[in-house]
C-alpha cells in the first residue's frame, strides 16, 4: 500500500497534474456556484477537454472539478440561499441565516473547514477501504455484477427523486434503451440504427451528458426565467465579514466533524444515496446530539447545523468513489459521469484497476487530498472575488453554456448530426425535467447499459439460458432480494397512499 | 376528466417502448445464433417489456405527488427561439466555418436574451471565439476546418 501511495503522490505531484487540480477546483467552484448548475454539469463540460490528456491527468482534473463544484454549491447556498446542487440544500438552513446576520465570511469559513475535514477524513477511509474491498470484490462473478448494477439503478431511482420512483425507473429504462443503439459488441449486428451510419457507433456518452445536463439546465433556466418562485436574490459582496472563527465556534466544529464524516462516508458508499441524503441525515443527527440551548439555534444560524451537512456531503463524495473504484459500478450520477469518462480513456474501473493501473487508482485518491488543500488555501481567501460570479448576468451565461456544449460535441465528431441529436435530446430532457422525471438515473443507466448486457450475456450463457443464476448463489440471492424489496416497497407506497386518501 | 401531463408523458413512453420492442424483434441475428441463450436482440427485448411495465404502472397507479407546473409563467418565446438558433448554428458550423457561425450564434443569443451592453456583446463573441480557437489550435492541437477563415486567408 505504501508503494501505491508513493506512486500516487509521484503522479499527483507532477507539475501538470497539480495545475490540473488547481484549474479543476477553480472551474468547479465557479460552475458549482451558479444556481442550477451542479457537479455533473461541471464535469460534463470538462470531458471534451480531458480527452487530450493522459487518463490520470484527466481524472485528476475531474476530481478537482467535483470537489470544487460541491464547495461552490455551498457558497451560493450561504450567500443567496440558492443551492447550486441538492447536496447543499441543508447547508442553506443555517448558512443563509448566518449570512443575513452579517457573518457570511464566517459561514463560508465554517463550510470550507468542514468540507476540508469531512473530505479528508473520508479520503483516509477510502484509502484503507478501497484496496481491501478490491480484493473482496474479485470474488464477484457476472451474476453478482448484473445484480449489483440493477441494485444501483433501483437505489438511485428510489432516492434521487422522492415520490417519483416510477418516473425514475422509466428514465432508467430510457437510458438503457439509448445505450443499446449501435452495433452489438459481440456480433457487430446493427441495432436501432435505422440504416443511419452516424448511429452505427452508438450514441456518444458525452453527447447524452451534455444534452441532459449542461444544455437542458441552461434551457430550463430560460424556460423558467419568469417564474416568481425563482427570483434571483442578490447579496452585497462587500459585507461578507471576517472569515476568522473564535474558540467556541471551533470547539463546536471539532465535535461535529468526526461523527458527520463517518455518517457521510457510509451513506456515500451505499449505492444511490449520495451527498444529498448524507447532508440531510447529518443535519438531523446533529440536532439530536446537541444540547437544548444549541437546538434552539438550529435554522437560525447554528455552527453545528452548518458544519454537519457540509462535512457529510463532502465525506459522501469521497465515499461514492468506493463502489466506482472497487467494483467499477458507480453509485451516483456524478460518479457515473466519471465512469463514462474512464471508459472513454479505455480504462475499465473495477477490482483489477488496483493492479493493472495502480497509478490511476492511487493518483485519484492522492489528488483528492491535494484538491481539498487547494480549496482551503486558495478558494477560501478568494471567495469574495469568486462570489462575483453570482452577479454574472444570465444573458451572457446561458449562451456561453450552450456554446461550450455544442463545441464540446462538435470537437469530438465534427459532424452536424450529433449536434442535432444533442439539441433533440436536450429539448426532450427539458420537458421531462419540468415534470420531475429525474435525469441522474438516465445517465447512470446509459453508462451501465453495455456492462449490464455483457454480464447478463455471460450469466445466461454459463447457466445455459436458465434464469436460475439469479438465486443460485447466496450473494446474488441477497442482492436480488434487496432489489425486490426496494421495488415492492416503492410501488406499495403509491398504492397505500390511494387507499388512505 | 383532466389527464395529468406526467401521465401523458408516460403514455408516450409506453408507445415508445412498444415501438422499441417491435424494432428489437426485427433485429436480424445470425442463423446459428437464433436459438442461442443470448443474442443481439435478447437484452433489447427485455428492455422493451420493462419499459412497457413501468409506464403502464404509472398510468394505472394514482399519482402520489403530482408535478405542479405553472405553464403560464414559462418563457416559450425565448426558449424556442434559442433552440431554433442552435439548430441554425449546427447547420452553418460546417459550411460557413466555426469562427463566424459561433460568433454570430453568441451575438444573436445574447440579444435574444435581452442583453444590450454592446461592448460586452462584442468582446464575448468575435475576440472570445478567436482566442478560444487559438487555444484549441495552439495548446490542444485540435484543427477546426473553417471555410470562411480560409477564404479570407487567415487560415491555411
Amino acid at each position: 500500500m505504501i508503494e501505491g501511495i508513493l506512486i500516487g503522490l509521484e503522479t499527483a505531484f507532477s507539475l501538470k497534474n497539480l495545475m490540473m487540480v488547481m484549474i479543476g477546483c477553480f472551474a468547479g467552484t465557479i460552475i458549482g456556484m451558479l444556481p442550477g448548475l451542479g457537479p455533473m454539469t461541471a464535469i460534463a463540460l470538462m470531458i471534451p477537454i480531458t480527452y487530450g490528456f493522459e487518463p490520470s491527468t484527466g481524472l485528476i482534473l475531474m476530481a478537482g472539478v467535483y470537489y470544487g463544484a460541491v464547495f461552490g454549491g455551498s457558497t451560493s447556498s450561504i450567500l443567496i440561499n440558492a443551492p447550486g446542487i441538492p447536496g447543499t440544500v441543508a447547508t442553506s438552513f443555517d448558512g443563509y441565516p448566518m449570512a443575513q446576520q452579517g457573518k457570511a465570511g464566517k459561514a463560508l469559513a465554517i463550510a470550507a473547514y468542514s468540507s476540508f475535514a469531512g473530505g479528508t477524513i473520508a479520503a483516509i477511509f477510502l484509502l484503507i477501504a478501497a484496496p481491501s474491498l478490491s480484493k473482496v470484490s474479485l470474488a464477484f462473478r457476472s451474476p453478482d455484477y448484473f445484480g449489483l448494477m440493477i441494485l444501483g439503478l433501483t437505489a438511485v431511482s428510489a432516492f434521487s427523486a422522492k415520490g417519483h420512483f416510477l418516473k425514475a425507473m422509466m428514465m432508467v429504462v430510457l437510458g438503457l434503451m439509448l445505450a443499446s443503439v449501435g452495433q452489438d459488441t459481440l456480433s457487430d449486428i446493427p441495432r436501432f440504427t435505422f440504416q443511419n451510419m452516424n448511429l452505427s457507433d452508438g450514441i456518444s456518452f458525452v453527447l447524452v451528458v451534455m444534452a441532459t445536463f449542461a444544455m437542458s439546465e441552461a434551457l430550463t433556466i430560460i424556460f423558467k426565467a419568469n417564474d416568481p418562485t425563482r427570483v434571483a436574490k442578490q447579496i452585497s459582496l462587500s459585507q461578507l465579514g471576517s472569515i476568522k472563527l473564535d474558540k467556541t465556534e471551533t470547539k463546536k466544529m471539532v465535535t461535529t466533524i468526526p461523527r458527520s464524516s463517518v455518517l457521510g462516508f457510509i451513506i456515500g458508499v451505499l449505492p444511490g444515496a449520495g451527498s444529498t441524503i448524507a447532508s440531510f441525515l447529518a443535519y438531523g443527527m446533529e440536532r439530536n446530539f446537541v444540547n437544548d440551548e444549541e437546538k434552539q439555534k438550529f435554522g437560525k444560524g447554528s455552527v453545528n447545523g452548518l458544519a454537519a451537512p457540509e462535512t457529510a456531503n463532502n465525506a459522501a463524495c469521497s465515499g461514492s468513489f468506493v463502489p466506482l473504484l472497487t467494483l467499477g459500478i458507480p453509485g451516483s450520477g456524478t460518479t457515473a459521469v466519471m465512469l463514462g469518462a474512464l471508459l472513454g480513456f479505455g480504462i475499465q474501473p473495477g477490482p483489477r484497476l488496483y493492479q493493472t493501473n495502480p497509478e490511476i487508482f492511487w493518483s485519484v485518491i492522492m489528488s483528492m487530498y491535494i484538491g481539498m488543500v487547494i480549496l482551503l488555501i486558495l478558494n477560501l481567501p478568494l471567495i469574495p472575488y469568486i462570489a462575483r460570479v453570482l452577479a454574472t448576468p444570465r444573458t451572457f451565461l446561458i449562451p456561453l453554456i450552450l456554446f461550450f456544449s455544442v463545441t464540446g460535441i462538435y470537437l469530438m465528431s465534427f459532424n452536424n448530426f450529433d449536434i442535432y441529436m444533442m439539441i433533440g435530446i436536450a429539448v426532450v430532457a427539458t420537458i421531462l425535467r419540468l415534470y420531475d422525471f429525474p435525469m441522474p438515473p438516465l445517465i447512470l443507466a446509459f453508462v451501465l447499459g453495455g456492462l449490464m448486457e455483457e454480464n447478463l450475456r455471460r450469466s445466461l450463457l454459463i447457466s445455459d439460458g436458465s434464469w436460475t443464476f439469479l438465486w443460485d448463489r447466496p450473494l446474488t440471492l441477497i442482492i436480488m432480494m434487496t432489489i425486490l424489496f426496494i421495488i415492492g416497497w416503492q410501488i406499495y407506497k403509491s398504492f397505500f397512499k390511494r387507499t388512505t386518501t | 376528466m383532466k389527464i395529468s401531463p406526467s401521465k401523458i408523458i408516460s403514455l408516450l413512453f409506453f408507445i415508445f417502448s412498444g415501438f422499441y420492442l417491435y424494432t428489437a424483434y426485427q433485429i436480424q441475428v445470425f442463423t446459428f445464433d437464433e436459438n442461442a441463450a443470448f443474442n443481439a436482440k435478447t437484452f433489447p427485448i427485455y428492455l422493451g417489456y420493462t419499459g412497457l411495465i413501468f409506464s403502464a404502472l404509472y398510468i394505472i397507479l394514482p399519482e402520489t405527488r403530482p408535478s405542479k407546473v405553472n405553464l403560464k409563467v414559462l418563457d416559450y418565446k425565448k426558449t424556442i427561439t434559442l433552440v431554433i438558433l442552435m439548430v441554425l448554428y449546427g447547420l452553418t458550423i460546417l459550411r460557413v466555418g466555426y469562427f463566424l457561425s459561433t460568433s454570430i450564434f453568441l451575438v444573436l443569443s445574447y440579444i435574444i436574451l435581452g442583453e444590450r451592453k454592446w461592448l460586452w456583446i462584442f468582446l464575448l463573441s468575435f475576440p472570445f471565439v478567436a482566442i478560444f480557437m487559438y487555444l484549441l489550435h495552439g495548446l490542444l492541437n485540435i484543427y477546426l476546418r473553417d471555410p470562411f477563415l480560409q477564404y479570407i486567408g487567415v487560415m491555411g
